[in-house]
């Protein structure tokens, strides 16, 4: 019954407000209750529409639940209690109440049975992430969440009018399955794939979320773009683009990783690597795809968050960001260094870790419709991931050289966060039935066969060597400078070097481009509209009054002709 | 007995409060006088719309002397909509003004000051009620005439310069007004809008109707200053009394567009205006250009007060827009924004004067760090600029909404593009307060400003809430609207 009249997302925004009130242990008490009252909620709560109305003449329903929107609703109450209790000491009051709104946003859009309430709250999710942002309180956090704050404000004009023209069009505000027949689901898929750091806007993701606090890129990693995964899944799934769209991404994603320093930054493009195969797999549009897609945004949100979390805690300790000043930690900062590997692993998807049971899916999909070259691509893909996610990240921090830090482990609360994130990577991976349970088809699935299992292994396994054969290329590209070194005078080398310029370059050109362009366009437009400018200045009332005389002429003109 | 008279009452009783004031000149008397002749206004306005809704069209013939040879008061669903909207701003500028006025002008001049509000007020609600085309013409010099003494009664010695240019400029388009209903007057031989309609679709769009349509569009677009005619607005709204400019850019531009509404849609008729003529495109082409340059020119102003004037002259881009959709979603979103757009520039400079009041002005210098020294304030710019970008559960999103729908109807996939986007604009300049008040240093000496006296705050607010209803419970404002637009529509043959 309470299911029923209880919201969700309403419930964790609420309690998002009472965190800015409360101090001391009675935060503490909501901060971790709250999302733990709401699992139960969703767990408990009977399929179908529980709230509904009507506003400006239309249809709403506030609170519906489906199979899907439980999946994803669970794995986001789970991350709204680790995410707290990881923040708990986080000093800034701000950061935690504005995770919270975040959260609650993103639920909302979760159990959204319309796309009205689904607009709202996702414009509500971009302020609150925003917030997120901000409240690490540095100016580059400043200036990367005003950038984030406007790509996340035109993603949501985007959505607006598809929403607009869809409800124009039909009359409804059903959020059901769209098609790409008309302008107005078009402008709804790019609204979506927007937040889902699809190119060519994939670049607000590693742009912002790394400057949030420690705990902040913990929540972000987490929602905006899985509550985007949801949507397409709910609304596109087997749409062929996608399938494109997501592969771009899952290379993207992995190339700039391999060329990045910044331990979260990396990640970060390691977000979009991995929503790229989610995208992928509901672009192939199988029972299998899709079941594999859902249940790859669960694990990822579990993984990619320990992940943070163990980075989180080395940024805590050691206030340090790239890797090459850092490494060795693992002397002092064990358990820190053990979550990251296992999250790493997961990430991966190794066998017996959570990854392993949702990725293998996708690809068991894209081989079972025999589209070779996605299947093909998703192989390299895996072992791209290793590269960059499963072995860089824990190998340049907790390893590799000594560099003489020696950290103390972050508070209890912290490491109880990463402890259960890493028990759940762990336990998911062997006991995957619940989880299968949760998934919206039942494809009877068995991920543990021989096959899979050797094919995987192999994979990682060559993945796992080339890294380390070519270590010494990959360590030179972390360095910022570009000091020609007789070492790269060999052939080898010298293309990975050439590629990464190639590639920097490009990158450069077109950000300058793009700088340039909208440096001139800003120019002109404050030329003409600035304080003292043409529009802007105080007229003559003989100027005044020639418009008048010539706006007449005008309208006597064309009335007559 | 009185209420068969109300539509006279509505005009009358404000119309007398002024002489009264001028008599009894005491400031505190002539206050209690206004306040009590524009709630009598409003409360007669909500009687009249609730009748309204009860038997469709109320008809009052002035002195007995049946229409169309006596002038005749004439209440429907769209003029009894419009009267809501001003006898409310009205009745809540006036509580208002006490703190206001008394702190901004010297005390000789109040009583000047509640007589000419008085003036504006029967103006403004007369030319809405009037169903008289010279009538019209006659509350709106009575509207404009006070509107320009209460221009140049503010502090700044600009306000002279800027009322005298409004003069100029608004007896031009009244001028242009009054001969386009001459010509009208020489084609129907009538002067009474129910009457010259039915007389006009006999005659249909001969020459002198045109160029009456051509005079009466110009001379209404200068009046609600459709760009590249509003060039008076700004400085007008900039300088005059915070009261004033409360009044005046909640309902002054919102009446023009009413009678604007009335001729083409009552008068002339749909199928002349917006068939045959190409009107429509040319209303278009100037909302977009007004839209776009108003508010970008808003996003470099220096003062706050002058930026919110440039941002009236985009939400009047908006309005026209609607109505140059000319279809039912389109002229029900251009109603419904005259109304929200009508309460939430109401309730931004409302709150801007008590800033003005405590502050000293409301130069973006000195709104830095006012979030903390005035919350309640600057939290209530906050939720009407959240009202004015069109944020979903503000009254501004209800109007933003149904110009998307209308535009989409129309088949102007681009036009509903550029609605949304620039309401991107509204969120940058909305954004430059929230940056001055709360993120930035507090200026030297912001430490003992305190908040605005509690009066003005009570009833800013009440707008302000306004803007937040309107934004849930629609009935009013969208079923008003839509019976209007229906009765727009309805007129054409």
């Amino acid at each position: 019954m309470a299911s029923a009249l209880l919201h969700p997302g309403l419930l964790i925004v609420i309690a998002g407000f009472a965190l800015a009130l409360l101090r001391g242990r009675a935060r503490a008490a909501v901060a971790l209750a709250a999302p733990l009252a709401v699992l139960a909620l969703i767990l408990a709560a009977p399929a179908g529409i529980a709230w509904s109305g009507t506003w400006l003449g239309l249809e709403i329903r506030p609170l519906a639940y489906d199979a899907l929107s439980r999946l994803f609703a669970v794995v986001f109450a789970i991350m709204m209690f680790a995410g707290a209790l990881f923040a708990l000491n986080q000093q800034s009051r701000l950061e935690l109440p504005a995770a919270f709104v975040y959260g609650g946003a993103a639920l909302g859009a979760l159990l959204a049975g319309d796309l009205v309430t689904l607009f709202v709250c996702w414009e509500l999710m971009a302020v609150g992430s925003t917030l997120v942002i901000w409240s690490a309180g540095s100016s580059p956090a400043y200036r990367a969440s005003m950038r984030y704050l406007a790509i996340h404000l035109l993603g949501g004009v985007l959505l607006f009018a598809g929403i607009a023209g869809h409800v124009a069009a039909t009359g409804s505000t059903e959020f059901g399955r769209l098609a790409l027949d008309t302008p107005a689901h078009w402008l709804i898929l790019a609204g979506f794939l927007v937040n889902a750091g699809a190119p060519p806007l994939s670049a607000w993701l590693p742009d912002a979320y790394p400057e949030a606090s420690w705990s902040g890129m913990v929540f972000l990693s987490a929602f905006t773009t899985k509550t985007a995964v949801y949507v397409l899944l709910r609304g596109f799934p087997g749409t062929e683009l996608l399938v494109w769209v997501g592969l771009f991404m899952v290379f993207y994603g992995i190339v700039y990783a391999l060329l990045e320093n910044d331990m979260r930054r990396i990640l970060a493009y390691s977000i979009v690597n991995q929503v790229g195969f989610m995208v992928t797999g509901i672009g192939i549009g199988t029972e299998m795809a899709l079941n594999g897609a859902a249940a790859h945004a669960f694990t990822h949100i579990i993984y990619k968050a320990l992940l943070l979390m163990s980075a989180g805690s080395v940024l805590y300790a050691t206030q340090k960001r790239k890797c090459t000043d850092l490494g060795g930690l693992f002397r002092t900062m064990p358990l820190t260094a053990l979550c990251g590997g296992i999250g790493a692993l997961a990430i991966s998807s190794f066998p017996l870790t959570s990854g392993f049971v949702s990725k293998s899916m996708i690809s068991q999909a894209a081989g079972d419709e025999h589209l070779l070259w996605v299947w093909l691509a998703l192989a390299a893909a895996t072992a791209g991931v290793f590269l960059h996610a499963g072995i860089k990240f824990p190998w340049f921090v907790f390893f590799q050289k000594d560099s003489g830090l020696r950290p103390e482990e972050p508070p209890l609360n912290m490491r109880l966060a990463m402890l259960l994130f890493a028990a759940l990577c762990i336990g998911l991976g062997i006991f995957y039935e619940p989880l299968y349970a949760l998934l919206p088809f039942g494809t009877g699935y068995v991920p543990y066969t021989g096959s899979h299992v050797v094919v995987q292994l192999e994979l990682l396994l060559f993945s796992g060597l080339a890294f380390f054969v070519m270590l010494p290329m990959l360590r030179r590209t972390l360095t910022i400078t570009l000091d020609v070194d007789w070492f790269y005078r060999r052939l080898a080398p010298l293309l990975v070097r050439a590629c990464s310029l190639a590639l920097r370059a490009m990158g450069e050109s077109l950000g300058m481009a793009k700088d340039g362009g909208m440096r001139r366009i800003k120019a002109a437009t404050h030329a003409l509209h600035g304080p003292q400018a043409l529009f802007a200045r105080t007229w003559t009332t003989g100027g005044m009054a020639l418009w008048a005389a010539l706006l007449l002429a005008g309208y006597l003109l064309v009335v007559y002709v | 007995m009185i209420a068969e008279h109300l539509p006279a009452l509505q005009v009358v009783v404000p119309l007398a409060a002024a002489p009264l004031i001028v008599l009894l000149r005491q400031p505190g008397v002539a206050w209690a006088l206004a306040v009590a002749a524009s709630v009598f206004a409003f409360g007669a306005s909500l009687v009249l719309a609730a009748e309204v809704a009860r038997v469709g069209v109320i008809s009052y013939a002035m002195g007995n002397w049946p229409p169309p040879w006596g002038i005749e008061y004439r209440v429907d669903a769209l003029s009894a909509f419009m009267l809501v909207l001003v006898s409310a701003i009205g009745a809540l500028v006036a509580p208002y003004a006490l703190r206001s006025v008394a702190a901004e002008l010297p005390r000789e001049q109040h009583y000047l000051f509640y007589a000419v509000f008085c003036l504006c007020l029967a103006g403004l609600l007369g030319m809405t009620i009037t169903g008289d085309a010279f009538n019209v013409f006659v509350f709106m010099e009575i509207a404009s005439l006070s509107m320009y003494v209460l221009i140049a009664l503010g502090r700044d010695r600009r306000a002279l310069l800027a009322s005298y240019q409004y003069l100029l400029l608004g007896t031009i388009g009244a001028t242009f007004y009054v001969i386009g209903v001459g010509l009208l007057y020489l084609v129907t031989g009538t002067l009474n809008i129910a009457d010259m309609a039915e007389r006009l679709a006999q005659v249909g769009g001969t020459r002198p109707v045109l160029a009456a349509l051509a005079f009466i569009t110009v001379g209404l677009s200068l009046k609600l200053a459709l760009f590249p005619l509003h060039l008076w607005l700004p400085n007008a709204y900039a300088y005059a009394p915070s009261a004033a400019t409360a009044l005046l850019a909640a309902t002054a531009t919102k009446v023009s567009v009413y009678v604007l509404l009335r001729f083409y849609f009552t008068v002339f008729g749909a199928g002349l205006v917006v068939r045959t003529l190409p009107v429509p495109e040319i209303l278009i082409g100037l909302s977009i250009a007004a839209i776009v340059t108003a508010s970008l020119v808003a996003l470099w102003q220096a003062d706050f007060k002058r930026l919110l004037a440039y941002s009236s002259v985009a939400q009047v881009g908006y309005i026209t827009l609607g109505i140059g959709l000319a279809s039912a979603d389109g002229l029900t979103a251009a109603v419904v924004h005259l109304f929200n757009h009508g309460i939430t520039k109401g309730a931004l400079f409302m709150l801007v004067g008590g800033i003005a009041l405590r502050a000293g002005g409301v130069n973006f210098a000195r709104l830095q760090g006012l979030g903390r020294a005035m919350p309640v304030t600057c939290l209530g710019v906050t939720l009407a600029g959240l009202s004015l970008i069109g944020v979903p559960g503000t009254a501004g999103f209800i109007s933003k909404w149904y110009l998307v729908l209308g535009a989409l109807e129309a088949g102007h996939w681009w036009l509903a593009g550029l609605v949304v986007l620039t309401s991107l604009i509204a969120v940058a300049y909305v954004w430059r307060f929230v940056e001055a008040a709360y993120l930035s240093a507090p200026a030297p000496g912001a430490a003992r400003i305190a908040e605005a006296p509690l009066p003005m705050l009570a009833v800013s607010w009440v707008l302000v809430a306004a803007c937040i209803w309107f934004g849930f419970d629609t009935s009013f404002t969208v079923e008003g609207a839509r019976r209007a637009a229906a009765l727009m529509l309805g007129g054409a043959p």
